[in-house]
């Protein structure tokens, strides 16, 4: 791997980046009866919510305290206060993830002092629960909003003090790039082994696309607040992706609850690193479906690694999502010329590619092979870079608005990393270069084609 | 100077809802309702200056903020362009935590710098959001020097989220074009047929539905502002002889502030359905005569509107019978929901009820006029109650934005997309036909009788 390079532009062109407050929304819709609030204007909150509703085909509850500029002035105390009282009255919600945004952090609003005060002020709220994650989009993406909501939800449920262990019981920390379906994948792998799981956030009870007759202002499933505080009795928790790193430890510092990280979960090497802590942590060996599962993804690799070998791929994603996809092509026999991301992945992360930038998908289109390439993996604003570079486009990460299924798609575990293998592999296999017909001069009954070719000899000498 | 901006964008003489206003009402503002902390919906100012000028295809178009205004938006919207793809780039400053700290007047040069050498577009412009505005970003200045420098106009939009709504932001983007962009070239030529579309964004390429029929009138379409415009005909919009207003509110400002600067007449008019197509065509050659066309166009383009009409009636009448007695409703803010309600009365279906959020006193008037006193008139209705009368059966089809589209097919009801960001194009007498075959292919799509079914174990449950 080469040394991160960050693009100098001043200009970003076509961002890679969704903003951290996003993130911070996301992790929050993961929470049973909860409604995200984003302290910022209207368009904070519209722009956030047009984007996940094209990438989750979902009704999502989203809220704003409609920031004004005279408010941006005097304080948005007061906007907080009104828009709590606005979702309490409609919605009754059980939880409100507020989470900052750009404007009220340049102004550097102490959010959580005015919480505190008109919370006291308001004991005809004792059922509702508000938890503030500072969001401020101008540090990092999506990725980083996501792991700061986790925190901050962990910060005000989980108490402080060790507890007896329920031992069959762990907690799973998804990353921000996990699909309903994702968590859903693992959780079942987990609970295979005879272990109860909390799953926080759990996105695959709120988002994976449910038809209900009944119509619910909040989001409807995801991990129950109780359960959240019940993490602290769990025997170990199973973090994924590096940035899930901090909520790990919290839980470490704040219950005692011992943490295994795990960088990735796709690929078989990195599945068998996860399955093994769960033989660990229960004691039990494997189920035979899990068996069957790692089995047929050995044959996959068997099946399939022909047709990575030799092929380039240009990546695009958030730093964890990059690590996943990096290291699986790698796996698989690809050379990754260029890798773009969001931020500096951690100094230990090993990103296999030649080129690693920080930066747009301009950059990709613009640091892509000059030779091209077989393969681009990005989100689905990479279409036109795709277009540019002349190879297809496997679209991965968030936001996918113009394939049906973003939420269904499994890339972890035995399974998912079958199926990812599967997808590009047909990719590549429907891409299979022939080989270029050499016509030879001078023969006999030579064809128009060939006629073109001597054409062109005829030029060369000539220069 | 903002302030005095918006003041002047709310003090609309030609807005019908404003001449009804006291003058205290007036100065507070028509985006000052609905901004409700916890129970907004919708874009902000950011947003609908975006969307006005964004059309404009060979010029760049610089967010100057966080990533959150740029990054969370781009790519979303389907207004489509006959030649320069440039306006779909997206360009952000992306401000970072030292931008905040130092201010981001020179980061900004510098992206001018880098859009103008690499891309060299028509014009840039740099829209300023919350952010700057707090860290005071003298981006007016920053602007000034980089045209001067680049020899290309750079112009500041002025419209930050925080100064209210997205209609305040189409306001404001309208005064950027009169104030910076229209009069400032002159065409090669002009004609006595030339005209202007004011407020029409070319959504899914709508404007080319009827624009070969100006063609066939020899009209010719000077600017369109902006849908698939370029720079250079906004810049020249100055010396058409008429004016048609497009979109209800946000763009009368605009064509009024015309009239008063170049006495250009204007009226407002629609492209949705078949009567207003016909009205929209009579009225534009009737102004386009009394400035002195010659008087032949009056009759051509009744010639052209009677076969024009009786063709999309040929086309639709198969439909009639399929589509007869069933019950929309409408729930937009996006297009003018009256021509939009005569539209699909002209097919004979029943509209139970029609949002006017967006529709001057006089939109109210004539949707009354059509569907009876006792029509239901909706502001904005909240998701539970569209749910609850979804779910009760009130409707075959609701036709709204995406926002909606999710209420509408959780409870199995058939839904057509009619805003922004919807694919299909249903302008003119050709769009006509064209919705109608879309509605058609909604209502009695073979999806809906299996998504009702109830599940194997729950006889009595699942569907309705």
């Amino acid at each position: 791997m080469s040394v991160t390079e960050v693009a100098t532009k001043a200009c970003a062109v076509n961002p890679l980046k969704t903003s951290p407050a996003l993130g911070g929304a996301l992790a929050f819709l993961g929470v049973e009866g909860c409604l995200p609030l984003l302290h910022g204007s209207q368009g904070c909150t519209a722009f956030a919510l047009v984007l996940l509703v094209r990438h989750f085909r979902e009704a999502i509850p989203l809220q704003t305290t409609a920031m004004s500029e005279l408010s941006t002035i005097l304080g948005g105390a007061d906007n907080i206060e009104q828009a709590i009282g606005n979702i309490y009255d409609r919605a009754k919600p059980r939880l409100i993830g507020l989470c900052s945004t750009a404007l009220t952090e340049t102004r550097d609003e102490d959010v959580r002092g005015d919480l505190r005060s008109l919370m006291a002020r308001h004991p005809d709220w004792n059922d509702l629960s508000v938890v503030y994650a500072p969001t401020p989009d101008f540090a990092g993406s999506l990725e980083v909003g996501w792991a700061s909501a986790v925190q901050a939800m962990i910060a005000a449920f989980v108490d402080k003090g060790r507890r007896p262990s329920a031992l069959r019981q762990v907690n799973l920390l998804p990353a921000s790039y996990m699909t309903p379906a994702d968590v859903e994948a693992v959780r079942e792998v987990v609970e295979s082994f005879g272990l109860s799981v909390i799953t926080f956030p759990d996105l695959s009870g709120s988002l994976d696309g449910h038809v209900v007759d009944e119509y619910v202002p909040t989001t409807l499933g995801g991990t129950p607040v109780d359960h959240v505080a019940r993490m602290a009795q769990s025997q170990m928790t199973l973090a994924i992706g590096e940035h899930m790193r901090g909520a790990a430890e919290a839980l470490q510092r704040r219950a005692g609850v011992p943490f295994r990280l795990f960088d990735r979960l796709t690929g078989l090497e990195a599945f068998d690193t996860f399955v093994e802590t769960l033989i660990d942590i229960s004691g039990q060996q494997p189920p035979e479906k899990l068996r069957r599962e790692r089995s047929r993804l050995v044959d996959a690799m068997l099946d399939g690694h022909f047709f990575f070998t030799g092929r380039t791929a240009c990546v695009a994603a958030e730093p964890d999502l990059l690590i996943a996809m990096t290291r699986f092509l790698d796996d698989m026999g690809c050379r990754i010329a260029t890798a773009v991301t969001t931020m500096k992945p951690s100094p230990d992360a090993r990103v296999p590619c030649d080129r690693l930038v920080v930066g747009d998908l301009d950059d990709l289109e613009r640091l892509a092979p000059p030779a091209g390439c077989d393969l681009v993996v990005a989100n689905a604003h990479a279409d036109a870079a795709a277009n540019a570079i002349g190879a297809p486009l496997y679209r991965i990460g968030f936001p996918v608005f113009d394939r049906l299924g973003a939420a269904h798609q499994v890339t972890v575990g035995y399974r998912g990393t079958r199926e990812l293998l599967f997808d590009i592999g047909n990719i590549f296999i429907g891409r299979q270069a022939e080989a270029e017909p050499y016509r030879r001069q001078n023969r006999e009954d030579a064809d128009d084609a060939s006629a073109v070719n001597a054409q062109v000899a005829v030029g060369q000498h000539g220069s | 100077m903002l302030k005095q901006r918006i003041a002047e964008a709310f003090n609309e003489p030609g807005c019908a809802t404003n001449r009804t206003k006291s003058d205290s009402e007036r100065k507070r503002g028509c985006a000052s309702a609905g901004l409700a902390p916890g129970a907004a919906a919708g874009g902000c100012a950011f947003d609908g200056a975006k969307i006005a000028l964004q059309p404009i295809t060979d010029a760049a178009h610089l967010v100057h903020g966080p990533i959150a205004c740029e990054g969370n938006s781009w790519d979303s919207r389907h207004t489509a362009s006959s030649g320069s793809r440039l306006y779909r780039t997206s360009f952000t400053t992306d401000l970072s935590e030292l931008d905040v700290i130092h201010g981001g007047e020179k980061r900004l040069f510098r992206a001018i710098r880098e859009i103008a050498e690499r891309y060299r577009p028509a014009a840039i412009f740099v829209y300023v959001t919350c952010v700057p505005s707090l860290i005071g970003d003298d981006v007016e200045a920053v602007c000034e020097a980089a045209t001067t420098r680049f020899d290309l106009p750079v112009i500041p939009v002025n419209a930050p989220g925080f100064a209210g709504s997205k209609n305040l932001g189409n306001k404001l983007a309208g005064q950027v074009l009169l104030d910076r962009v229209v009069g400032t070239r002159e065409p090669e030529r002009t004609t006595p047929y030339d005209f202007n579309i004011i407020g029409e964004y070319n959504v899914a390429g709508e404007m080319w539905q009827v624009l070969p029929l100006f063609d066939r009138l020899g009209i010719r379409l000077l600017a369109p502002i902006t849908g698939d415009a370029r720079f250079h005909e906004v810049a020249c919009a100055h010396r058409a002889r008429v004016n048609m207003v497009v979109c209800s509110q946000a763009m009368v400002s605009f064509a009024r502030a015309m009239q008063d600067r170049y006495a250009i007449p204007y009226f407002e008019g629609s492209f949705y359905g078949i009567s207003d197509t016909s009205a929209a065509l009579r009225e534009i050659a009737r102004l386009l005569v009394e400035r002195g066309a010659p008087a032949d166009l009056l009759s051509r383009t009744e010639t052209l509107i009677a076969s024009e009409e009786s063709e999309a009636w040929r086309r639709i009448a198969p439909y009639r019978e399929r589509l007869q007695g069933k019950r929309v409703l409408l729930y937009t803010g996006g297009v003018k929901s009256w021509s939009v309600v005569s539209a699909l009365q002209e097919i004979g279906m029943t509209v139970i009820g029609t949002s006017v959020r967006k529709s001057t006193d006089d939109d109210k008037r004539r949707i009354k006029d059509l569907m009876g006193e006792d029509a239901a008139l909706f502001g904005q209705i909240p998701a539970k109650d569209l749910h609850r009368m979804l779910s009760g059966g009130e409707a075959d089809i609701l036709m709204s934005g995406g926002r909606t589209q999710f209420v509408a097919l959780k409870t199995r009801t058939p839904w057509l997309d009619i805003n922004q960001e919807r694919h299909h194009p249903y302008a003119g007498y050709e769009g006509m036909v064209a919705l109608v075959h879309q509605i058609d292919a909604t209502i009695n799509h073979p999806v809906w009788r299996q998504v009702r079914l109830p599940a194997p174990w729950d006889s009595a449950g699942a569907g309705r």
